[in-house]
C-alpha cells in the first residue's frame, strides 16, 4: 500500500530559463577591494561605504553557523561573483525603456512591469541579480508621499531615512550571513509610508537570479511611520543550474506607533533536481521591529523552492500592545532542506504574538521548524500562541520541530500546540473515488492543511501559492 | 451493467474475497448481507478501486469494460459511486469546494463544461433538500466534526450531486436513528432511475423496509453462500446467519 505514495518526480521547474542578456560582472572573489568596488559602482556616499567596510571586517572574524538542521558542502566564498548588473546601466526614464529581453523575461515570470498591473492594484519592483530594474506606479504612490524605489535610489534620494534605519533592526554584525550581506549587498527595495497613510495598493518586489555563479545579496528596508499601513509582497525565482547559488538577503521592517506592516513571501527559487543537484542556498535574515505602541508586523511566507532554506522572520515587540505574527508554509520535496521558523521577542507590555507553522515534507525532503519565544522582564501580560503542524508524504522524508521558550515575566501566557500527520492513503482514495485526480487530491489535502496560512495571503498571492504547492508536490504520489 | 466473475481479493497476506460472482442489471437493487467481517466492505472497496486491496483473481466487467483496469477516479468518472461505511475527514477543505471539485472533475472527464461556484450553489439547493441538510454544512470542512448521522447523510448528498450509474452503499444505515434512516432511504429512492443500479450493503434487515431490494445475497467468509429475493432478508432477520455460515475452519 505504501508503494502508491512513494515514487517522486518533479514537474519541470517552470522558471528555470536563462535570459541571455549582457551583464556587467565583476571577477569572482571577495576582499576589501570588492566591497569598495561595489560601493563605487553604485556611487555611494562615504558613510555607506564605511558601514559596508565595518560589516566586512566583522564578517572576516565570523564563522559560518552550523547549528541548523541542514547539510551542505562547504561554500567557497571566494568562488562567488558579488556583483552582476544587466547592461546598459543608464537611468531609466520610464518603465517602457526597460530592455525588451528583460521585459520578455518578466512576461515569462508572469509579471508585468507595465500598467497592466493597475488592474491588480499591485506596484512592482524587480530586482535581477544585483540591480533593481524598474519600479512601477512610482508617480501615483508619491502623490501620497509613499516612497517605493530601489535601495540604490533611496540611498541617493532619501539618504537621511536610509541612514537612520539601515541596520537598526538587523545590525551589520547580527550574524554571518547578515554581515556578508551588509558588506556586499547590491540592491533591493525601499519603502517608506508616511504618517497616517494607508498604502492603497500591494507593493511587490520580484527577485530574480539570472547570471551564473552570482550570489544575490539584496537588502529590503520598509518603514511604516505612525499610523501607516502597508502590505508588501515578495516573489523569487531563478534559472535551473546544476551548481548551487548563494542568496543571502536581509529584510528590515520598522513599524512605528499604530503602524501595520504585512509582509508576504512566496519563495520559489530553483530547488535543484530530483537527485539534489543544483538549487539555491537561501540564507536570509528577516526581522521586524514594532518600535511604537500598538504597532503590528505580520509575516506570511510560503516557501516552496530553494535547495536549502535557512530563515527566521522575526519580530521585536518593543512597543506596548504591539503584535507580531508569523504564518508559514514550508514545503520540501526531493532533496530539499528547510530550517525555518521565527523569533518573537516580547519587550513591551501586553505584547502578543501568534505563530502558525505548517511544514510539508515529501520525497527525501527534510523540514525543520525552529522557533523562539522570548519574554523579557518588562513584558507584563505578554501572550504567545504557537501552532506547529507537520505533514509527511511518503516515508523517506523528515519533519522536526525545535521550539525554544524563555520567559522572564511570570504574567506571560504561552500556548503551544503541535502535530505530525501523514497524508492519508484513505483521504486520497476518498477524493479520487469522487472523480478527483490523485494529483489534485494531494493538492487539496495539502491546501486544506495550510488553510490557516493561506487565508493570511493577499488574494492573488493565495491562488499562486496554492498552485505552486501543487506543482512542488506534483508526482509526490505515484 | 455489472458482471462480477469469481472475484478474489486480499489485503496484506489475507485472502478476503474468495470467489464472488454477481450480475447486476440496470434498474436493479441488490442487497448484500452477512455477518461482520464477511468481506462486504472489501467487496465494495475493491469495486471502487481502493489500492489497499489486491485483486488476486476473477474479473469485473462494467458497461462492457474491464472495471479493474481503471483508476479509482476513472471509475468515479464512469459513474461508480461508493458511500463509505466510514466517511473520511479532510481538514481545511470545505464541503462545498470538495463537492464542486468532484462534480467538475467528473464533468470535465465527460467533456462537459465546468460550473462556477454560483451556478453550483443553485444546483446544490435541491440536493440539500433531498437529504434535509442545512446549507451551513457546505462551509464546514469535509466530514470534520460531523456526527455519525451527518456523515452518512453527507455521503448521500455526494451521491445526489454526482448522480452515479451504480451506487454502492456500505452500511449507510448503521448508526442512524429512524428519522435519519428514512431521510437517507428517501434520498436513495429519489435518485433511482431505470438506467442505474444500487448495491446496498447492510447487516440489518431494517434498511430494506425502505429501500426494497430485488435480490438479497448473503456473504460469508468471502463467498456468496445464498441468494434470494427480499423474503430472504426477513428469513435472516428471524433465523440469524448461523444456519448459512460454516465454521471458518471448514473453509480453510
Ligand atoms: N485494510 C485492512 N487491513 C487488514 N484487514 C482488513 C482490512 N480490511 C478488511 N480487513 C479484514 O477483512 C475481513 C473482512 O472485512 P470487511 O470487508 O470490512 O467485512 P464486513 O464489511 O463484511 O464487516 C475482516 O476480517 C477484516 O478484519
Ligand atoms: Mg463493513
Amino acid at each position: 500500500m505504501g508503494g502508491t505514495i512513494e515514487t517522486l518526480v518533479n514537474r519541470e521547474y517552470q522558471y528555470g530559463f536563462v535570459t541571455d542578456i549582457e551583464a556587467e560582472t565583476i571577477p569572482r572573489g571577495l576582499d576589501e577591494n570588492t566591497v569598495r568596488l561595489i560601493s563605487a559602482k553604485k556611487g555611494e556616499p562615504k558613510w555607506l561605504l564605511d558601514w559596508r567596510l565595518k560589516a566586512f571586517a566583522r564578517w572576516n572574524t565570523m564563522q559560518e553557523p552550523h547549528w541548523s538542521n541542514v547539510k551542505y558542502p562547504a561554500i567557497d566564498y571566494q568562488d562567488v561573483i558579488y556583483y552582476s548588473a544587466p547592461k546598459p546601466q543608464k537611468a531609466l526614464g520610464s518603465l517602457d525603456e526597460v530592455d525588451p529581453k528583460l521585459r520578455e523575461m518578466y512576461g515569462k515570470l508572469g509579471i508585468s512591469l507595465s500598467e497592466q498591473k493597475r488592474m491588480n492594484n499591485v506596484a512592482v519592483d524587480v530586482v535581477m541579480d544585483s540591480v533593481s530594474v524598474g519600479t512601477s506606479f512610482k508617480a501615483e504612490l508619491s502623490k501620497l508621499g509613499i516612497i517605493f524605489c530601489s535601495f540604490g535610489e533611496a540611498v541617493r534620494e532619501h539618504p537621511e531615512l536610509v541612514q537612520k534605519y539601515l541596520g537598526s533592526v538587523v545590525p551589520h554584525s547580527d550574524n554571518f550571513f547578515a554581515a556578508l550581506n551588509s558588506a556586499v549587498f547590491s540592491d533591493g527595495s525601499f519603502v517608506y509610508v508616511p504618517k497616517g497613510v494607508r498604502c492603497p495598493m500591494e507593493l511587490s518586489t520580484y527577485f530574480r537570479i539570472n547570471a551564473e555563479g552570482t550570489g544575490q545579496f539584496e537588502r529590503t528596508l520598509i518603514i511604516a511611520d505612525e499610523g501607516a499601513y502597508v502590505s508588501y509582497l515578495e516573489g523569487c525565482t531563478a534559472p535551473k543550474r546544476d551548481t548551487n547559488q548563494l542568496h543571502a538577503a536581509v529584510v528590515e521592517l520598522i513599524a512605528l506607533k499604530d503602524a501595520t506592516i504585512k509582509y508576504s513571501t512566496v519563495q520559489n527559487w530553483y530547488a535543484g533536481d530530483e537527485k539534489g543537484e543544483g538549487g539555491i542556498y537561501n540564507f536570509v535574515t528577516k526581522r521586524g521591529k514594532c518600535a511604537g505602541e500598538n504597532a503590528k508586523i505580520s509575516w506570511t511566507q510560503v516557501e516552496t523552492g530553494s535547495a536549502i532554506t535557512w530563515k527566521y522572520p522575526s519580530v521585536i515587540l518593543q512597543g506596548d500592545n504591539s503584535v507580531g505574527e508569523f504564518y508559514s508554509v514550508a514545503v520540501v520535496n526531493n532533496h530539499q532542506q528547510a530550517d525555518t521558523g521565527t523569533k518573537m521577542i516580547h519587550i513591551g507590555r501586553n505584547t502578543r504574538s501568534t505563530i502558525v507553522s505548517k511544514g510539508i515534507s515529501a520525497g527525501q525532503g527534510n523540514n525543520s521548524y525552529r522557533g523562539q519565544v522570548k519574554v523579557l522582564p518588562k513584558a507584563a501580560h505578554a501572550r504567545n500562541y504557537t501552532q506547529c503542524d507537520s505533514m509527511l508524504i511518503g516515508n523517506r522524508c523528515g519533519a522536526h520541530t525545535f521550539p525554544y521558550i524563555e520567559v522572564q515575566n511570570n504574567s506571560a501566557t504561552l500556548e503551544h500546540e503541535a502535530s505530525t500527520s501523514k497524508i492519508g492513503e484513505d483521504q486520497i482514495f476518498y477524493l479520487t473515488q469522487r472523480g478527483i485526480s490523485k494529483e489534485n487530491a494531494v493538492s487539496m489535502i495539502v491546501a486544506g492543511f495550510c488553510k490557516d496560512v493561506f487565508k493570511e495571503l493577499p488574494m492573488e498571492f493565495a491562488l499562486e501559492a496554492q498552485q505552486l504547492l501543487g506543482i512542488t508536490l506534483e508526482g509526490s504520489v505515484g | 451493467m455489472l458482471e462480477i466473475k469469481d472475484l478474489h481479493a486480499k489485503v496484506g497476506d489475507r485472502d478476503i474475497l474468495r470467489g464472488i460472482s454477481l450480475d447486476v442489471a440496470p434498474g436493479e437493487v441488490h442487497a448484500i448481507m452477512g455477518p461482520n467481517g464477511s468481506g462486504k466492505s472489501t467487496l465494495a472497496q475493491v469495486l471502487a478501486g481502493n489500492p489497499a486491496y489486491e485483486v488476486t483473481g476473477g474479473s469485473v466487467t462494467y458497461q462492457g469494460i474491464d472495471l479493474l483496469a481503471l483508476q479509482p477516479e476513472e471509475r468515479a468518472q464512469q459513474g461508480v459511486f461508493l458511500a463509505f461505511q466510514y466517511p473520511i475527514e479532510i481538514p481545511g477543505v470545505s464541503n462545498a469546494y470538495f463537492l464542486r471539485s468532484a462534480f467538475n472533475s467528473i464533468r470535465a472527464a465527460r467533456g462537459q463544461e465546468e460550473v462556477d461556484p454560483l451556478e453550483f450553489l443553485d444546483y446544490m439547493e435541491k440536493k440539500l433538500e433531498l437529504v434535509d441538510m442545512d446549507v451551513e454544512m457546505l462551509s464546514r470542512s469535509v466530514n470534520m466534526g460531523f456526527s455519525g448521522g451527518e456523515k452518512k447523510r453527507n455521503e448521500i448528498l455526494q451521491m445526489a450531486v454526482l448522480e452515479p450509474k451504480i451506487a454502492l452503499l456500505d452500511e449507510t444505515d448503521s448508526g442512524l436513528d429512524i428519522d435519519a434512516l428514512r431521510i437517507v432511504a428517501n434520498g436513495v429512492n429519489a435518485l433511482k432511475r431505470p438506467d442505474n443500479a444500487t448495491i446496498v450493503v447492510t447487516h440489518y434487515q431494517r434498511l430494506l423496509n425502505y429501500i426494497v431490494p430485488d435480490y438479497v445475497h448473503v456473504l460469508a467468509h468471502g463467498k456468496i453462500v445464498k441468494s434470494g429475493d427480499k423474503s430472504l432478508a426477513l428469513e435472516l432477520e428471524a433465523k440469524g446467519y448461523d444456519w448459512l455460515v460454516e465454521p471458518q475452519g471448514a473453509l480453510a
